[in-house]
């Protein structure tokens, strides 16, 4: 048959590789301020947009979808168009999808930092740029398809089954996950409450670990591994069975971040269930990337891009054999809420994602420049400098982990709690600060790719596109040798699509659709009562300064925390929460019986200066939320907004919920008087103290 | 808009827990078998592919 002759285009690989690590720096340098922020408070600087409720966001928004994400697309513009023999579709489209990620990158960290916030982790950008994220993906989706669809080579390698997987489920989950009622430009309330809004939130929040920074990587690892190391795939039977089980299992998984709370039991199990279960496939997927290496361990020796890939598969065996640990209720019991998820999560994101993205990148970027790596030497420097990072970050986040548990838990003979919470964060202290170093040492490795990566490019001269022929496919299929079953869907793409869709969306339905639908399980109570007009002003401050990245507003069934922070807490609290602010680490206290439990002045006097009234705390300073006036015109808005999604205000109340808004204000700024404290009812801190002093009261009156 | 409480109720919940663990074990066995049952060279052809020659020079 006749050759065609087409060409290989470099340089949208090259726009997202150099995005990839710009970001990754970026993302990484968020990382290691917000790790000092946590041993250091002053670090914070007192300025809104510094401080640590909202520089987290910007650090694992920035890690995962500018990082990861731009990396995800330097492996697919690189390798589709060469397992597939065609150029990708649409050079314009390519570029779209470039500037259009960059540009919703910028928008994302100046809106996070401006405090333009969901409150709903890993999902917090706002519905405006949501949209954009459908748009954009969508676009990457064509482009996608259009290659796939103008292919040269009839079947499709596991890379690429990962990458269709990928685009798919993750636009499901987007999408699912910000359904939002919009009240103005940039603010918005998710259409879930509650339980509902916790359990739609982690089945996307799980899955975004599985189909954004695991399965993509994956196909990353099928195409890179064997390319380092010049030697086919472990097993290609293998590979099939992993992809299928893995990405059928994963989407199941998500009640695992829930257990021991108010969410229904049978979800609970359920969730624990399926992710015993995906050890299995995770694990097929390691072994099948370390042994694409047997026989050439010799050469991992000498390479530090295979010493890279080794590490970093061999993080993702660690962390999916930890991950279904952690969903054992038991263990479970210990991690949640504490530093030993952020080792888990670290594992995952420095080892595996990071030393994936290295490795591809040190494989890369002397292809896309015609030349050799500028310094073997710094590269393996690199390797060792960042195993050592990993080391010091993780090592001190498990000892934490443990060391809180145990104390957390101690009680004297008398029966009473031996700790008080701010001991414990005094005890945790010097773990940040050696984590904040392993962040640091990391980074300082990273810096050397730039640097190593740099001299290579200007070493060499870009290859803009790759000349190359290739014979077009025959419009009769003859199978070579015996008719192979998985080839059939190999060879058509869209049934793939289909195929992983229908895999996904079966564990999303089973998973989802109970809860909506039964009242048993989201029992109401009686006493529970909507957000006052004020009250619901301070929630969204709340939410505005990213107080669940510290704190949560779940008390689990455990003696020592129904001690601590009171009774634990129940479904049929949270119907009016949109969105829900259960969190999920408690570097602060929980807050879900907070209210009543301290006077005004308290809670005022706390928000000016922590120290002030809990000496050691490491909570940041909010001076701004006493010069700010509250912006009343929105409570009209979101009184209706709310009506709309279900609260029951009476109609035409948003018309008067200023009126009891000011009268309210006016009750507290008088109580703060008593204590000697004045300030105009107007400011942002008055409905932030009427919320917190609202916190798990309603229950409270029902108990007595 | 309201997402809460459409149903009144629905029985047997753990059919919910069941039916997944059915489909998944069912379809786990089936692949297998069939995987195992494969051609060597459509494997060897399909392993290969991220190694094939991609340029001209």
């Amino acid at each position: 048959m006749e050759l065609e002759k087409f060409s290989y285009d470099n340089k949208i690989p090259k726009y997202f590789a150099i995005a990839c690590i710009l970001w990754g720096v970026v993302g990484m340098l968020a990382g290691v301020l917000i790790a000092f922020q946590l041993a250091f408070p002053f670090l914070n600087l007192d300025m809104a947009a510094t401080t640590f409720g909202r520089v987290r966001p910007v650090h694992t928004n920035a890690v995962i979808f500018a990082f990861v994400g731009n990396g995800i697309f330097t492996a697919v513009y690189y390798s589709l168009p060469r397992l597939l023999k065609t150029k990708m579709y649409s050079h314009l489209l390519g570029k779209f999808h470039f500037w259009g990620w960059q540009l919703i990158i910028v928008a994302a960290a100046v809106t996070l930092l401006s405090g333009y916030t969901t409150g709903k982790e890993y999902a917090e950008l706002e519905w405006p740029i949501d949209i954009a994220i459908t748009l954009v993906w969508v676009v990457f989706g064509i482009n996608m398809f259009g290659t796939i669809l103008t292919r040269r080579e009839r079947h499709l390698y596991v890379a690429i089954w990962f990458y269709i997987a990928s685009w798919v489920t993750v636009a499901m989950l987007h999408i699912v996950n910000s359904i939002e009622l919009p009240i103005s430009f940039m603010k918005s309330y998710p259409v879930y409450a509650g339980v509902q809004d916790a359990l739609v939130q982690w089945w996307y929040g799980h899955n975004a670990v599985a189909f954004f920074l695991t399965t993509p990587y994956l196909g990353l690892m099928y195409y890179f591994v064997p390319k380092a190391a010049n030697r086919p795939v472990y097993s290609y039977r293998l590979s099939i069975v992993h992809f299928w089980s893995l990405i059928f299992l994963y989407i199941w998984a998500g009640p695992h971040h829930l257990l021991y709370t108010a969410l229904p039991e049978w979800a609970q199990s359920l969730g624990t269930a399926f992710s015993i279960m995906l050890l299995l496939p995770s694990w097929g997927g390691m072994l099948n990337g370390l042994f694409t290496l047997r026989g050439a361990w010799d050469k991992v020796r000498e390479d530090p891009i295979l010493k890279f890939f080794v590490v970093g598969v061999t993080c993702y065996g660690m962390s999916t054999f930890e991950g279904p640990m952690l969903s054992l209720k038991n263990v479970n019991a210990i991690s949640h809420y504490s530093d030993w998820t952020i080792a888990h999560v670290h594992i995952g994101a420095l080892g595996w994602n990071g030393f994936m993205t290295f490795g591809m990148m040190y494989w890369l970027i002397p292809r896309l420049f015609k030349t050799d790596l500028f310094s073997k030497k710094l590269a393996s420097s690199h390797f060792w400098i960042g195993t050592f990072g990993i080391i010091l970050y993780a090592i001190p986040m498990y000892w934490a982990a443990f060391r809180s548990y145990f104390m957390f838990k101690a009680f004297t003979p008398e029966g009473q709690l031996q700790y008080q919470f701010i001991d414990i964060v005094q005890t945790t202290i010097p773990f940040y600060i050696m984590r904040a170093i392993g962040g640091t040492i990391y980074l300082g490795g990273v810096l050397l790719m730039v640097y190593n990566l740099i001299k290579t490019a200007k070493k060499g001269f870009f290859v803009e596109s790759e000349e190359v022929e290739a014979a077009p496919l025959s419009v009769e299929y003859v199978p070579t040798g015996k008719k192979f079953w998985h080839s059939f869907i190999e060879r058509k793409p869209i049934l793939m699509l289909v195929a992983s869709l229908l895999v996904v969306a079966l564990g999303g339905i089973f998973e989802l659709i109970p809860t909506f639908l039964i009242k048993s399980n989201i029992p109401t109570i009686s006493s529970v009562k909507p957000y006052t007009p004020l009250e619901l002003q301070g929630r969204d401050i709340y939410i505005r300064e990213g107080c669940y990245t510290c704190h949560s507003q779940m008390i689990r069934p455990f003696r020592y925390e129904v001690l601590r922070y009171g009774d634990y807490s129940k479904a049929g609290e949270f119907v009016y929460d949109h969105p829900f602010q259960w969190g999920s680490k408690r570097t602060g206290p929980d807050l879900a019986r907070e209210g009543g439990r301290y006077p005004d002045s308290w809670h005022f006097n706390h928000m000016l200066d922590p120290t002030s009234m809990s000496p050691g705390s490491v909570m940041p300073k909010y001076p701004w939320l006493f010069r700010r006036d509250l912006d009343m015109s929105s409570t009209n808005s979101k009184i209706y907004a709310m009506r709309k999604l279900g609260v029951p205000y009476e109609n035409g109340y948003e018309k008067n919920a200023n009126k009891d808004l000011i009268t309210q204000a006016e009750k507290i700024s008088a109580s703060l008087k008593i204590d000697k404290i004045s300030i105009s009812s107007k400011k942002e801190i008055i409905s932030l103290i009427a919320y917190l002093q609202r916190m798990g009261t309603d229950i409270k009156s029902e108990i007595k | 808009m309201k997402f809460i409480n459409y149903l009144e109720g629905i029985t047997g919940i753990s059919i919910y827990p069941l039916t997944s663990l059915l489909l998944f074990f069912t379809f786990f066995i089936v692949a297998s078998i069939l995987v195992m049952r494969t051609d060597n060279g459509f494997i060897n052809h399909m392993k290969n592919m991220p190694l094939e020659k991609e340029s001209n020079d």
